[in-house]
């Protein structure tokens, strides 16, 4: 049971977005550009990122689901969503995105983390300042999102398939627009 | 120096939101509902608890400006703010932002360290679910912003007045909008 009163049926984030929409709005356009916007980095990268921070931060709930939504964007790969979150740099990914990972895990531990050593890394394997500064306020949003799930003790089903219904409706449909977090309506 | 190239002469999160627009809109908004937005909680407490996490976080720039945000609301008490950041307990603070405080340096940690004691605790001392929403929010918001700052390095002043100066015209002025003035 939530900590506080959230609408039931709701389970991890969607419920306290419906509880308390003056904040839900930007934190939705927030992961709208942040993960599905235009960018150079592919949307399966940024969700991995999201994946990955998700996991280190032991959040249930985010890890699933936006494990799920990487998954849809990479025809159903799930194993591949596993091996990242295992162990990243023996997974089947880009020299690049390892990097990038290597930088979101330091995010997670703390912003002080982040060496000069990791940004050259990420790009001599290619990366952009733009793809340098998504990589970090993808780490970072998901440790406000982890604790706003976590902090508020939402429900998390065991239920696979209902995160495989909500990733391909996040990579389909997205954050604002997809019913997953815009009202009551979503409880399916 | 910053980690990627940034705009010179923007301290804080500024040079990185001006560097990504797209993602500096969301960013304000979410900063102006919970920091200034109508609540039962004002907004020298939000700033505090913001500042409180952002100390634990040990983010001098998110700190510095927070808590002297703060400060201008209690009519310039800077001696409070930093009293709050030492040991709020031991500070002159309602016992209901004591609990909430609690809330928030176990978010600070982890969203997972929040037990069912701290919210009754903060319940007890008449917290609503709302503001109990909050708290835990603004931290989680400051876990976010302290981590982006530092995470890439951003410009942090070292002269106190810059900060004094700098909040005094968010405190007038908000959120939305700041990183362009």
């Amino acid at each position: 049971m939530a900590h506080i009163k959230v609408p039931e049926g709701l389970p991890g984030i969607t419920g306290l977005l419906a509880f308390r929409p003056e904040t839900a709005e930007p934190m939705r356009a927030l992961s709208e550009f942040l993960l599905r916007g235009p960018n150079s980095l592919s949307s399966a990268e940024r969700e991995i990122i999201a994946t990955y921070t998700s996991s280190q931060n032991g959040c249930y709930f985010c890890q699933m689901g936006h494990g799920a939504a990487a998954a849809h964007h990479l025809g159903g790969n799930l194993e591949l969503i596993d091996q990242v979150k295992q162990d990243f740099q023996s997974a089947p990914i880009s020299n690049k995105l390892k990097a990038l990972l290597a930088i979101a895990g330091q995010v997670q531990k703390s912003g002080k983390h982040v060496t000069s050593e990791d940004i050259e890394r990420a790009r001599q394997a290619g990366a952009t300042d733009l793809e340098i500064h998504d990589t970090v306020l993808i780490a970072a949003a998901f440790c406000m999102y982890n604790r706003y799930v976590d902090g508020l003790g939402t429900s998390a089903p065991r239920d696979p398939e209902l995160y495989l219904a909500m990733g391909k409706r996040l990579a389909e449909q997205g954050y604002v627009n997809s019913g997953i977090s815009t009202s009551v309506e979503a409880a399916d | 120096m910053a980690h990627i190239d940034l705009p010179t002469g923007l301290a804080g999160p500024r040079g990185p939101m001006t560097l990504r627009p797209e993602t500096a809109g969301p960013l304000s908004e979410l900063a102006e509902v919970l920091l200034r937005g109508p609540s039962t909680l004002t907004k020298a407490e939000r700033e505090l608890i913001g500042t409180y996490v952002s100390s634990e976080n040990d983010c001098r720039y998110c700190q510095t400006i927070h808590g002297a945000v703060a400060a201008h609301y209690l009519g310039g008490d800077e001696e409070l703010v930093r009293s709050v950041k030492r040991d709020f307990l031991r500070s002159e603070v309602s016992a209901k932002l004591k609990a909430l405080l609690t809330i928030a340096g176990k978010v600070q940690q982890s969203g997972k360290s929040v037990t069912a004691e701290d919210v009754e605790r903060a319940r007890d001392q008449g917290a609503t679910d709302l503001e109990i929403h909050d708290t835990v929010l603004i931290a989680a918001n400051f876990c976010m912003m302290n981590r982006y700052v530092d995470g890439l390095a951003a410009w942090t002043p070292d002269d106190p007045d810059f900060y004094r100066e700098r909040a005094a015209k968010l405190a007038e002025q908000g959120y939305i909008g700041s990183v362009a003035r």
